[in-house]
């Protein structure tokens, strides 16, 4: 660089050389200083590499490196939570994100269960690069790769899961299977990454077959719903039973009661009035008898008397006639 | 004007070094390696160690190739299994060059590499998969299903074979024979997975309807498990409502009999201190209730009542 200055000497002679040395010199360090002064942001990471050789890492702040293209800054966002999509896609996320599928996301979310169904599963998995060089450098392309990892890893959980487990029961423990076999896969491919959470999103009986899984919920409802009114109808009906059955029962023990009052109250006036007739008894009998009479006789409206002599009277009584009337 | 020469001069000689220098000179980062050919001949072993390097400038040129692992993703081909499901089959896999020696020599670069691969392991994966029943690919373990009440009538056992491979060692069988031939290229490879398993159009039709009546088995068990349960519920009333009917009446009855029985006890206590009283009084009783003013009295003089009519002489 030293040899140029005679030459530009030459070329601009009427200006002062010693001015334009300071002023060159100025431009030149700060061109350097430009180039050496760099700032990471509080969620990232540097990795500074000399000559293509990686040397050190830095944190956040402002920092300085060799100028020139003799040291390389290559930033790493480490603290931020990063999200892959499978199955769709987020086109605008917000208060209302707006989703899109593609082909090729409709690819992504089908796969087969164990007991060879078919269902559509979108999930989303989040990470953070947790080691910076393993990322920069183990492997070229790490989003990609991390995305078939994913793909084969859900899919393998899936596939050792059948149908029902994967849209019910099962959701969270086949997404905690893969979040740990996943992992497991980015320490043994040692692509730095840390994966935080695997969410199985929407998983679903693909369209054609939705009607009928549908259906399954409806005739379950109409289950629970014939039971339900089967046993309202047991509910209404047999306690009322019941009820009435007590009654029953309550009404006879009154009609027992009822029964042995009478009985001993008969029995006792019989055995009271026997004891005053045992002592009189002819007397007792004339009373009685007569007192019968007495009660008996008024009632009655057609009273003949006839003597015993004369047995033919009774042919001449218009029976007939009276109980015509 | 002398020293303008020698000025100049020193100036072509510190440019031309400058130029020299800067192709000796070359810079082999983290992610890189590099086979040093003359005149396109190669030269000792490859450099992987990062930082700057010297070769000899010009006749010497430096040959760059990727040291970190690469990704491979097949196309999805279409391929029976052993029980002649057709399915697509998606693959990846890991490689990365591990002799750049080979490598340069074979199959020059990343794109001669990625043909080579494509062919070895799609071929591998047809050999594989046609050896195999499809459940075999899909499941990995002989894991028991949590079967819910649900799908518990379609006796999945039955339907489900075990498995005695599994993905995950079909996959290993996919690698291991693909990774036999890939070092005569300078390629080593890790790691085939399965990335995707699909049924061809006409199979997974097929698959669907299976699922349809699947569903409808377990609706319609559903729905016949609704009517079954509530008459169950509704007999099960119908007996109860008779138990508790009948229960009643018996109960009702044996009360009264008893009750009878009391009553019958007491009166012929009583009434057996004489009978013939008993008889008297209460055949008075029966007059008193029955005889009304309808009835007609025919009362003969010779009756008890009426004797004194005719004669009133003590007798």
């Amino acid at each position: 660089m030293r040899g140029d200055f005679p030459s530009m000497e030459i070329k601009l002679p009427k200006i002062k050389g010693g001015v334009i040395r300071i002023a060159v010199i100025a431009v030149v360090v700060l061109i350097l200083l430009i180039g050496s002064i760099y700032q990471i942001s509080p969620e990232e990471i540097g990795a500074i590499l000399r000559f293509g050789k990686f040397v050190r890492t830095t944190d956040p702040g402002l920092h300085f490196k060799l100028p020139l293209g003799i040291e390389r800054l290559t930033k790493v966002p480490v603290q931020r939570q990063l999200k892959m999509e499978f199955g769709f896609r987020t086109t605008r996320p917000g208060v209302r994100t707006e989703y899109r599928t593609t082909p090729e996301t409709v690819r992504e979310s089908v796969m087969l269960t164990g007991d060879l169904n078919v269902v559509v599963m979108e999930w989303i998995v989040q990470y953070k690069i947790k080691d910076p060089y393993n990322y920069l450098f183990k492997i070229r392309d790490v989003e990609s790769t991390f995305r078939y990892m994913n793909e084969a890893v859900v899919r393998k959980a899936v596939g050792d899961n059948a149908v029902d487990e994967v849209l019910t029961i099962g959701r969270a423990r086949i997404a905690n299977d893969a979040k740990e076999e996943l992992q497991t896969l980015c320490d043994l491919y040692e692509i730095g990454i840390e994966v935080n959470q695997l969410i199985f999103q929407d998983v679903n009986p693909p369209d054609p077959v939705k009607p009928s899984f549908n259906e399954v919920n409806e005739a379950l409802q109409e289950k629970e719903r014939k039971i339900n009114e089967a046993w309202a109808e047991y509910n209404q009906i047999i306690p009322k039973a019941r009820g009435e059955a007590e009654q029953t029962i309550r009404a006879a023990e009154g009609y027992a009661a009822e029964r042995i009052n009478n009985a001993e109250g008969d029995a006792n006036r019989f055995q009271a009035i026997y004891k005053e007739y045992a002592r009189a008894p002819l007397v007792t009998r004339k009373r009685l008898y007569l007192e019968a009479i007495i009660d008996i006789l008024p009632k009655i409206s057609k009273k003949i008397i006839f003597d015993e002599n004369q047995k033919n009277i009774i042919p001449l009584l218009n029976l007939g006639e009276e109980v015509k009337k | 004007m002398k020293s303008t020469t020698r000025n100049i001069i020193l100036i072509a000689v510190v440019f031309v070094a400058l130029i020299v220098l800067l192709d000796a000179l070359y810079v082999v980062s983290e992610t890189n390696q590099v086979i040093i050919t003359q005149f396109g001949e190669p030269i000792g072993d490859a450099i992987t160690s990062p930082g700057m390097h010297i070769k000899a400038p010009f006749i010497q040129k430096a040959n760059f190739f990727e040291k970190r692992w690469l990704e491979w993703d097949g196309d999805a081909n279409q391929i029976p299994t052993k029980d002649k499901k057709y399915i697509w089959v998606d693959t990846y896999a890991r490689w990365r060059i591990s002799n750049p020696l080979v490598f340069f020599q074979r199959v020059r670069d990343e794109r001669g590499a990625q043909s080579r691969i494509d062919d070895i392991i799609d071929g591998e994966t047809r050999n594989a998969v046609a050896n195999f029943d499809l459940i075999e690919i899909v499941r990995s373990s002989n894991r028991e299903f949590e079967i819910t009440e649900e799908v518990a009538i379609l006796d999945l056992t039955t339907i489900i074979p075990k498995i005695n491979t599994g993905r995950e060692k079909i996959a290993q069988i996919i690698l291991e024979a693909s990774s036999q031939i890939t070092p005569e290229f300078g390629v080593e490879l890790k790691d085939v997975r399965i990335k995707r398993i699909n049924y061809v159009e006409e199979v997974q039709q097929k698959v669907f309807d299976r699922m349809i009546a699947e569903r409808q088995r377990i609706s319609s068990n559903y729905r016949s498990e609704g009517d079954g349960r509530s008459a169950e519920i509704r007999g099960e009333k119908e007996l109860e409502l008779k138990k508790i009917q009948s229960g009643a009446y018996r109960k009702a009855q044996e009360i009264k009999g008893k009750a009878d029985a009391e009553a019958t006890r007491i009166y012929a206590s009583a009434y057996n201190l004489d009978p013939e009283f008993y008889q008297f009084t209460k055949t008075l009783d029966t007059y008193r209730a029955t005889l009304d003013k309808e009835t007609w009295l025919l009362l003969s003089t010779e009756s008890e009542f009426l004797k004194y009519l005719r004669d009133s002489r003590k007798r």
